[in-house]
């Protein structure tokens, strides 16, 4: 994953809590919790880079922790919060 | 007049420091900056009498807001992302603008579900719910035969809340909701309902009973026996997630392992209720001016309340005294059902009046006041549709507790109702749709 490109979800929004932020799926109903600021960096961050690693370097994670927020994001992912990205090549 | 018991004050910081991480529990117990799980009773109007009616539902308010005033309330939700509301009453549908109601909030980014007793799904509004994406029907019967329902809904509403069924289930309308209120007549068909709800096509949903509105009148007829308690825990933890219960079992986690959800008192944390006139409390189970939290026509609206309110400020505040504090099971219980202790006359922290330990029994067994209800819809005369039980329990305001006599004016046939997301402890990072609390899409007449 980590050398992807993916995004958030088109029906996904993120609403900010003092803990990070709270996910609601309009398409599934289903809400997720983001449990760090860092995360929800990250999540935000997703669309514009290049692939996941960019985007929490860019958000300050460290490399030590890049596995566990990819396992974040896999759990994340698993119920269309985010998705892969398709690349449209011109 | 009776003295209502007093909440235990506690002196807190506006805001306590707030953990990174932990649990959701621990995250919820501080408060959100939004409810997640908001209950919105359109009306105080209602056909029906349910003898247990939490919100002591019968006759409209003059002071209902207005269509122009809900879709202010809705306007706001959006601003503060509340993703979506369960609606109930009274019987919402029967608003004239319900319908109207409904298409703002879905047009709005508010999802709706609603409670109803069925009365007014047809096999047109049918077809026109199974057309709408965004909206969740909940059809409330508390009975899995007419008989064991309609003794306490009233004569001929279990044959409407199947009519409801039936019609949207030919209609196509995927996955609704059957909303059972535990009594004591009908722990003993928790199969028969579930039964129900699977040739529908619909998913059971069991909440708890609450000494609520007129339902302080029948919960010592009605509220399941210690033993029926065990009946039902079992069968939850056999069903588990197949099962919605709107987290409102929590009290019996101290049988053992915890059901699942986020057991959790969400009142004024994470779920509050805005009655019909606009009046905002901390859980649809606590209509009364102890757990008044303000007015979202007169308070600077609802986001204000939400945010600013001084009873909410502290019910975010950790409990930290309390007999229930210092039993071993306090982890597990969280002391229980604020609303349940309040309307039994028990102290707020002291044990649940349904203690699976039996603590509530000895503390019901003590000196205690039950406090009086501090609003009072209930029509004031008796229809063809008031449950026969109620006949036996009215208190008619001359004294008499006869309800023969009285004539049916014409106008009384009038306009109700009742009203779920789940990892408690899971991944330090994120967490998938957890349910959100106690009271979450509780809703009208339960």
């Amino acid at each position: 994953m980590l050398d992807e490109p993916w995004t958030l979800s088109p029906s996904v929004a993120l609403r900010p809590e003092p803990f990070g932020a709270l996910a609601y799926h309009f398409g599934t109903r289903k809400l997720s919790f983001l449990k760090r600021p860092e995360l929800v960096a990250v999540v935000r961050g997703l669309g514009d880079a290049p692939d996941v690693r960019a985007a929490l370097v860019a958000a300050g994670v460290p490399d030590a922790q890049h596995d566990a927020y990819a396992a974040a994001l896999e759990g994340l992912a698993a119920t269309d919060m985010i998705r892969p990205r398709t690349e449209v090549l011109a | 007049m009776t003295l209502a018991p007093e909440r235990p004050l506690t002196v807190t910081p506006a805001r306590p420091e707030r953990p990174v991480g932990g649990t959701l529990v621990d995250q919820f117990e501080l408060g959100l900056d939004a409810p997640i799980c908001l209950t919105w009773e359109l009306t105080y109007a209602c056909n029906l009498e349910c003898a247990h009616c939490l919100s002591s539902s019968g006759r409209r308010d003059p002071d209902e807001l207005t269509t122009e005033q809900c879709e202010a309330v809705i306007d706001e939700l959006q601003r503060m992302q509340v993703f979506y509301v369960n609606i109930g009453g009274g019987e919402p549908t029967i608003r004239p603008d319900f319908w109207h109601l409904l298409e703002y909030a879905v047009a709005h980014d508010v999802g709706v579900k609603f409670s109803t007793n069925g009365v007014r799904i047809t096999p047109e509004r049918a077809r026109f719910l199974a057309s709408t994406d965004y909206v969740d029907v909940q059809i409330s019967l508390d009975g899995a035969t007419a008989e064991v329902n309609d003794y306490v809904r009233g004569p001929g509403s279990y044959d409407t809340a199947i009519t409801a069924l039936q019609n949207l289930q030919d209609a196509g309308f995927v996955d609704a909701k059957i909303s059972v209120v535990c009594t004591r007549e009908n722990i003993g068909q928790l199969d028969e309902f579930k039964a129900l709800a699977d040739s529908f096509g619909a998913t059971l949903r069991l909440t708890r009973m609450r000494p609520s509105g007129r339902g302080a009148d029948v919960w010592d007829e009605l509220h399941p026996l210690p033993h029926q308690q065990r009946e039902l825990y079992d069968w939850l933890v056999a069903h588990g997630e197949n099962v919605l219960t709107g987290d409102s079992f929590f009290h019996l986690a101290a049988f053992g392992e915890p059901l699942p959800g986020l057991n959790l008192c969400g009142a004024g944390r994470v779920v509050c209720l805005i009655d019909p006139v606009g009046d905002v409390y901390a859980c649809p189970f606590a209509i009364h001016d102890q757990f008044h939290a303000g007015n979202l026509l007169r308070d600077g609206g609802f986001d204000n309340v939400w945010k600013t309110s001084p009873l909410f400020t502290e019910l975010r505040s950790p409990q930290t005294g309390g007999a229930c504090t210092k039993c071993s099971h306090f982890d597990a219980c969280r002391g229980g059902c604020m609303a349940a202790k309040f309307f039994t006359g028990l102290p707020l922290d002291g044990p649940d009046p349904e203690c699976v330990k039996g603590y509530g029994e000895t503390a019901l067994a003590g000196e205690r006041t039950i406090p009086a209800q501090s609003q009072d819809h209930s029509k004031s005369n008796p229809t063809r549709n008031q449950p026969v039980m109620l006949q036996l329990l009215t208190r008619r305001p001359d004294g008499s507790s006869d309800g023969s006599g009285a004539p049916v004016s014409a106008c009384a046939e009038s306009p109700l109702a009742g009203f779920s997301p789940t990892d408690p402890t899971g991944d330090p990072l994120a967490a998938a749709s957890p349910s959100g609390g106690c009271g979450c899409s509780a809703g009208g007449a339960h």
